[in-house]
């Protein structure tokens, strides 16, 4: 495991080096060149020139300028944005990222977990008019072109129906008296989250351990008491409310996403479970008089898991692309909205700073979900 | 089947027969071909057409492209330029803009005064250029770096597919978005952006481990004994029959640059005329779309337009892929 996680770095960091070329030579290759794009700015006060020369040694030549590059993003150096002037890149990017993070990380599972539920009913009582629904409704929701849907589904629960907020990720009336920032807010949230995963994790493994078939109530009793316990930190914490108010915010956009994305792991799920079942290993659990759902959970559906971990990385790599599109029609401001903005006012600092921790993100994302494939077939381990 | 069994086999012999035996051999030769090209096509025809979604996504296809061809001849004959142009033109006989749907202007006028089953039928003809372009270009990337990589294996064909797993690990809309900051895009660059994305990536590594199953069976072994050349051998032997494949990753690659467009012409970025992208574009700048059902043709024609195209090119590879893909068919290959 230990040499194969290295391995999984060591290619990591190898197509970090590339993307970071790549950003350099599209700069590079861009008409007129970001010398003059810094000396033209009349926003920018002179000593400010001067310390952004200096900092991407524009007056040096092109490979040192490339060294300058590699060595300015290993240590995050990406410079000041000319649109939230003073700020540097990294401070704006470091404030946006956690709300990125909680908006797609929460749909993403939302739209894996109803997919893969969605996907083992399908495969397992097929000819129903549950597939015909969910297949049909799945695929034209894939299809469906993002940004318009989007706009219809806030039209009709925001604005309609007036159930949820139409857009942003807080309602500042609620935020006037708070004295914490709402970066912080996100941080915690998605510190639970973490925790509450981990905890689950433990739970589970311990539980599994002595597995013994009908025994749940112990884990789910100890979940239980783990959610408790979260609750209850919020609710004495005081900022319970602001994050109830962005929960509130979230539920548009993740339930827009999941909408999108659950037929991708449904049909995988799908086609994959359709293969399991035909298995002597199947065949065998019937056999033995087990009942059906735990044939279906237990025998049949964990083998068909494999490849859908295998789609995950997909899915989060779609989701993180799709963050520009979701977050720029609910106005979310997080990274790809960030980008967007950077994009639309030339900002070019923050454009490759936030390009530049887009790709990191998919990369690290593309490594958890390789390590999780690691760990659940042995067959990679041992390659 | 050349005349290698004439030939003498010997290594380093002129490995292209070519002009050699042209006359009645060469003549009866294609005649087979086009005999046996026939028959598989109809044989493929009827697999494809047994699926009712793959009947149904040719019909849609095929209704867009009569649009696109629509376009052209109502603006020579029926429609002047001055009304109907569908990005200067101006419909004076409109009271106010966006005016609804009436029998001069049937899906009504946007908020600029131009007739939107003008804009829609023009930008059809522009949608299928641009997936058409991107789809050429990655198949024949994708079809070439598959069949070199499998042909050679070994350090080219784990350069080409580590970095196909980079190709596919960058996130493409961020990229192109990012393009489009630093350059003009116009519809042919975006397309070649979109084809080079998706022949380097993915589609790639599917042809290549295609292509690895082809260079094993005999006549490959047979073409490398009478003396055929490597170019030979990877261009006339294994990529005709890599071809069915790509062309199945031909309809994929449409669907996304399609996409694609859409999404950049609605985040108001590319340096296009006029497009389904664009018209969503123009009615949400306007703030037309929260108005929710009344101004819908507004919306409606170019976002059921997008959907419709896009899934049908979709369906068309998912039937064709019934014909093609070796573990689906039922037929021998």
């Amino acid at each position: 495991m230990a040499s194969y996680l290295a391995r999984r770095i060591a290619q990591m960091a190898l197509t970090l080096f590339l993307i970071l070329t790549v950003t350099f030579v599209l700069v590079q290759a861009q008409p007129g060149d970001y010398a003059s794009f810094y000396a033209l700015n009349p926003d920018l006060p002179p000593d400010v020139k001067e310390q952004m020369r200096a900092t991407f040694g524009l007056d040096r030549p092109v490979w040192q300028q490339y060294l300058i590059h590699m060595r300015n993003t290993v240590t995050g150096n990406f410079g000041v944005s000319f649109g939230h002037f003073p700020r540097p890149v990294l401070e704006v990017l470091a404030e946006r990222l956690p709300r990125t993070i909680v908006l797609f990380g929460t749909a993403t599972a939302a739209s894996v977990y109803i997919g893969f539920l969605l996907g083992k009913a399908i495969a397992w009582r097929r000819g129903g008019l549950l597939e015909y629904t969910a297949t049909i409704s799945g695929t034209v929701l894939f299809t469906a072109f993002t940004p318009a849907f989007a706009l219809t589904m806030i039209w009709l629960f925001a604005f309609r129906l007036g159930w949820l907020p139409v857009g942003k990720f807080l309602d500042p009336l609620v935020w006037r008296d708070a004295d914490v920032t709402s970066t912080s807010v996100f941080s915690f949230m998605l510190l639970t989250a973490v925790a509450f995963v981990g905890f689950a994790a433990l739970v589970l493994f311990i539980s599994g351990r002595g597995d013994r078939i009908g025994r749940r109530w112990p884990a789910t009793l100890a979940l239980a008491a783990g959610a408790l316990v979260a609750a209850l930190a919020w609710t004495l914490s005081g900022i319970g409310p602001l994050a109830l108010d962005i929960l509130k915010h979230m539920v548009l956009p993740v339930a827009t996403l999941t909408l999108i994305s659950f037929a991708g792991t449904m049909l995988l799920t799908r086609n994959s479970m359709l293969e399991t079942v035909r298995e002597d290993y199947v065949t065998a659990a019937r056999a033995k008089g087990l009942p059906d759902g735990q044939v279906r959970d237990r025998h049949a559906a964990r083998n068909a898991l494999l490849p859908v971990v295998t789609s995950l990385i997909y899915s989060l790599i779609f989701a993180l692309d799709g963050s520009v599109i979701v977050e720029s029609v609910f106005s979310w401001p997080g990274i790809g909205l960030t980008l967007l903005e950077a994009v639309r006012s030339e900002d070019l600092p923050l454009v490759m700073g936030a390009i530049v921790f887009i790709g990191f993100l998919s990369l690290l994302s593309h490594l958890i979900v390789d390590v999780l494939y690691a760990y659940l077939d042995p067959r990679i381990r041992y390659q | 089947m050349r005349s290698w069994s004439t030939r003498s086999p010997a290594p380093g012999a002129s490995p292209e027969p070519r002009g050699g035996g042209l006359g009645g051999g060469r003549l009866r030769l294609l005649q087979a071909r086009a005999r046996l090209a026939l028959r598989s096509f109809r044989s493929g025809m009827a697999v494809f057409l047994e699926s009712r979604l793959g009947l149904l996504s040719l019909l849609t296809i095929g209704v867009f492209a009569l649009m696109a061809v629509a376009h052209p001849i109502l603006m020579g004959t029926v429609w002047d330029a001055d009304t109907y142009d569908p990005v200067t033109g101006y419909a004076f006989d409109a009271t106010e803009q966006p005016a609804p749907p009436s029998w001069k202007h049937p899906l009504g006028t946007d908020p600029l005064g131009r007739d939107v089953l003008s804009q829609l039928l023009s930008s059809t003809r522009s949608e299928f250029a641009l997936g058409i372009t991107a789809a050429l270009v990655t198949v024949t990337i994708a079809t070439t770096v598959g069949a070199v990589s499998a042909y050679y294996g070994g350090l080219v064909d784990s350069f080409f597919m580590r970095f196909a797993d980079l190709v596919i690990a960058l996130p493409s809309i961020s990229l192109l978005i990012v393009l489009s900051a630093l350059f003009d895009l116009s519809l042919f660059y975006l397309a070649l952006v979109i084809g080079v994305l998706g022949g380097f990536g993915g589609t790639a590594i599917v042809l290549k481990s295609q292509a690895l199953s082809i260079k094993v069976k005999p006549f490959i072994e047979a073409a490398r004994m009478a003396g055929g050349g490597q170019f030979q051998i990877i261009f006339v032997h294994i990529v005709p029959n890599l071809l069915p494949l790509s062309l199945l990753y031909m309809m994929f690659t449409v669907t996304s640059a399609i996409f694609a467009e859409a999404v950049l012409s609605f985040l108001g970025l590319l340096d296009i005329r006029m497009s389904w992208g664009i018209m969503i574009h123009t009615a949400n700048a306007g703030g037309y779309l929260l108005s929710g059902t009344k101004y819908w043709w507004l919306v409606f024609p170019a976002g059921a337009s997008i959907t419709l195209l896009c899934s049908a090119f979709y369906l068309a590879g998912r039937a064709l892929d019934e014909v093609v893909n070796p573990r689906l068919s039922r037929r021998d290959g």
